[in-house]
């Protein structure tokens, strides 16, 4: 045993942020062979096409819940918000806050009773439902492809990572990983890939917990963290709101109206009620009043995200004896960059076994998103794509069985795509980018076609292709002619931050403009055919009576509260 | 997923328990043999009682959702 842990730590190269001892190495090992273990155990309640693609539709609240929010709580997405909190200080915090609460309570009360009662498989299943075939095929078509170029770009980030922080080498990071995802999701389905999404959700907070409080316990408690960061960097680091009156009065360049309207309703909006990644692990609950509770218990842990996620940023401004940079600036001189914070951190409060289980924690936030990705592309593939354009009268255990192949090509291309990545870094930006093309716009289709009634098929189908084309337009427009800023972001010195916000705040009216007017020019479909679709003709199906706290209403008044509190304080 | 097989909990249970005795584990060895570069607030030692919690949360965990307790 010792000596595969001695060959295991010669494998990698000397070069690295952190160094794990061989008890660290063991809880790693650990997680990869629990998370097997999950995957083959759930193979055999994996046999019906239900079963594989929606985990049977019998997932309480709280695992839907919790898988809801995992799917979006990936390593890139704690890391990266760590890096933002040092380097735009607690601003960053409107990404979990604002820019999720709001949206996550209204797909619970408004839009996921369309969802549940209409019964589709998928987001794009519900646009055939609503606006027919065409509106379906453009968004299943661009969704797939995108999923599972970012499962590629996922792959290589935790790759990079790994060999920043640990020295591992990127090859083995990523075929071992891939290997595990494809093994996992391939044998369980969505059922696995959601157990993995809870454990992992439960990792990071066992991870990454202990960092905010040895941190705070260090500076001195808040009062004392705020005064070193005024210190250190600027007081306007500790406000969330009352910088935000100018855009050049902030770190972040940015303006109030980008964050409430660009972040607060479209992105946010679009993303959580939308993006069929996070969407259809609320559609695995096994009735609808669960389906509507998940929202809302993944928006109260979601508030607390920023406890483990924007804290060690900002610990990192008051402790730290180092001054952190950028990306390029690190590579010139040898440096750290932002990007490191969390591991820093990490590393500067934990020992051998606590190191392990963080370690594990950024593990598992990545394979969780590769999971995610991987299972979200099977079930449009095999739903919206080849069941409805090329094999229409398959058996169900030919769809499944198309299921655990596509599966394993998803990973396969996702590694082709891990690989392009590496040689052509720049990939990365432009797919970031083309992934926020579609979700504002396809956000105004959604929303429009379950409440309002008047909106027609070629009104749901233009108005989604007309936002989608805009949104890459001004995108364009901006890469050919950088003082185009001015106009798009409204402020020639916004941050491509700002930019993306206010891209996707025009791009979601353009859908919406274009969706109204070709709608009142075409035919309507009638009240009948809207039933279950639409809000105002549809017939909602009868909920037993039960307690006021059994309610989602009454919770979902309840995290509104804590939410505006917590701006409140932090203002 | 209670009462259809081993639930999800079992499963995070046995994660925490296993985690736990070996972080405490860890921890307590370096009670015992401190290491020449500590980190930051070692005498703390937040791996024995935080491995300490993991575990005992983990044990309950396992408890509560052993498969035996779900037929």
């Amino acid at each position: 045993m010792m000596a595969a842990m001695a060959m295991f730590e010669t494998m990698f190269a000397p070069t690295r942020l952190v160094h794990l001892s061989s008890i660290d190495i063991v809880i790693i090992a650990f997680y990869f062979v629990l998370v097997l273990a999950i995957g083959f155990y759930l193979k055999s309640r994996a046999n019906t096409a239900e079963d594989f693609f929606m985990a049977g539709r019998e997932m309480t609240a709280w695992i839907a819940g919790l898988s809801f929010l995992s799917a979006n709580l990936g390593s890139l997405e704690l890391m990266g918000w760590a890096a933002a909190a040092y380097q735009y200080g607690i601003l960053a915090t409107h990404w979990y806050w604002i820019g999720a609460i709001p949206a996550m309570l209204f797909l619970g009360l408004v839009m996921m009773p369309f969802y549940y009662i209409s019964k589709t498989h998928s987001v794009p299943g519900y646009l055939k439902l609503r606006f027919g075939e065409s509106s379906r095929t453009l968004s299943s078509v661009s969704f797939a492809f995108m999923t599972v170029l970012m499962s590629g770009i996922n792959m290589y980030s935790m790759a990079l990572v790994m060999k920043v922080v640990l020295g591992w080498d990127i090859h083995f990071s990523i075929w071992v990983s891939s290997i595990t995802v494809a093994v996992y999701v391939a044998l369980g389905g969505l059922r696995s890939a959601i157990f993995n999404e809870v454990l992992q959700f439960i990792l990071i907070w066992a991870g990454a917990l202990l960092i905010p409080i040895l941190g705070l316990i260090e500076a001195g408690g808040w009062s004392n963290l705020k005064l070193q960061i005024a210190h250190n960097a600027s007081s306007e680091y500790t406000h969330l709101w009352s910088t935000l009156g100018t855009s050049t009065g902030n770190p972040m360049g940015i303006h109030w109206t980008g964050i409430v309207f660009g972040l607060g309703f479209v992105i946010s909006f679009g993303y959580w009620t939308t993006d069929f990644l996070v969407v259809q692990r609320v559609l695995t609950a096994k009735d609808l009043r669960a389906a509507k509770m998940a929202p809302i218990i993944g928006a109260a842990f979601k508030m607390m995200v920023p406890f483990i996620v924007i804290l060690p940023g900002l610990l990192a401004l008051a402790v730290l004896p180092l001054k952190l940079v950028g990306e390029t600036q690190a590579v010139a001189t040898g440096g750290h960059s932002y990007n490191e914070v969390l591991p820093l951190m990490l590393a500067r409060y934990c020992g051998p076994g606590l190191l392990g289980l963080g370690i594990t924690a950024l593990i598992a936030g990545f394979m969780s998103g590769m999971a995610g990705n991987v299972s979200a592309f099977t079930t449009v593939w095999t739903y919206d794509i080849y069941r409805a354009l090329i094999k229409k009268d398959g058996s169900d255990q030919h769809y499944v069985n198309m299921g655990r192949w596509c599966t394993i090509v998803g990973v396969l291309i996702s590694v082709g795509t891990a690989y392009l990545v590496m040689s052509f870094a720049s990939i990365m930006d432009y797919v970031q980018a083309l992934f926020s093309f579609f979700i504002a716009p396809l956000f105004g289709t959604v929303v429009l076609g379950m409440l309002w009634k008047r909106a027609t098929s070629a009104g749901g189908f233009l108005g989604l292709l007309a936002g989608t084309v805009s949104s890459i337009g001004m995108w364009a427009w901006v890469k050919v002619d950088p003082s185009a800023i001015r106009y798009v972001a409204m402020s020639p010195s916004a941050t491509d931050m700002a930019a993306n916000m206010y891209r996707a705040l025009w791009s979601w009216i353009v859908c919406v403009v274009v969706t109204v007017a070709v709608s009142y020019v075409t035919t309507p479909k009638t009240d009948a055919e809207l039933n279950g679709l639409v809000y105002g003709v549809t017939v909602m199906p009868h909920e037993e009576p039960v307690a006021f706290y059994h309610r989602p209403v009454f919770w979902a008044i309840v995290v509104s509260i804590v939410f505006v509190i917590l701006n409140l304080l932090l203002w | 997923m209670h009462g259809s097989g081993i639930s999800i909990w079992f499963f995070i249970g046995v994660s925490l328990l296993v985690n736990g005795v070996l972080i405490t584990g860890a921890g307590i060895w370096q009670v015992f043999n401190p290491p020449a570069n500590p980190v930051v607030l070692f005498y703390l030692h937040a791996n024995v009682w935080w491995g300490a919690v993991l575990t005992v949360i983990g044990l309950l965990y396992c408890f509560k959702f052993a498969p035996r307790r779900e037929s």
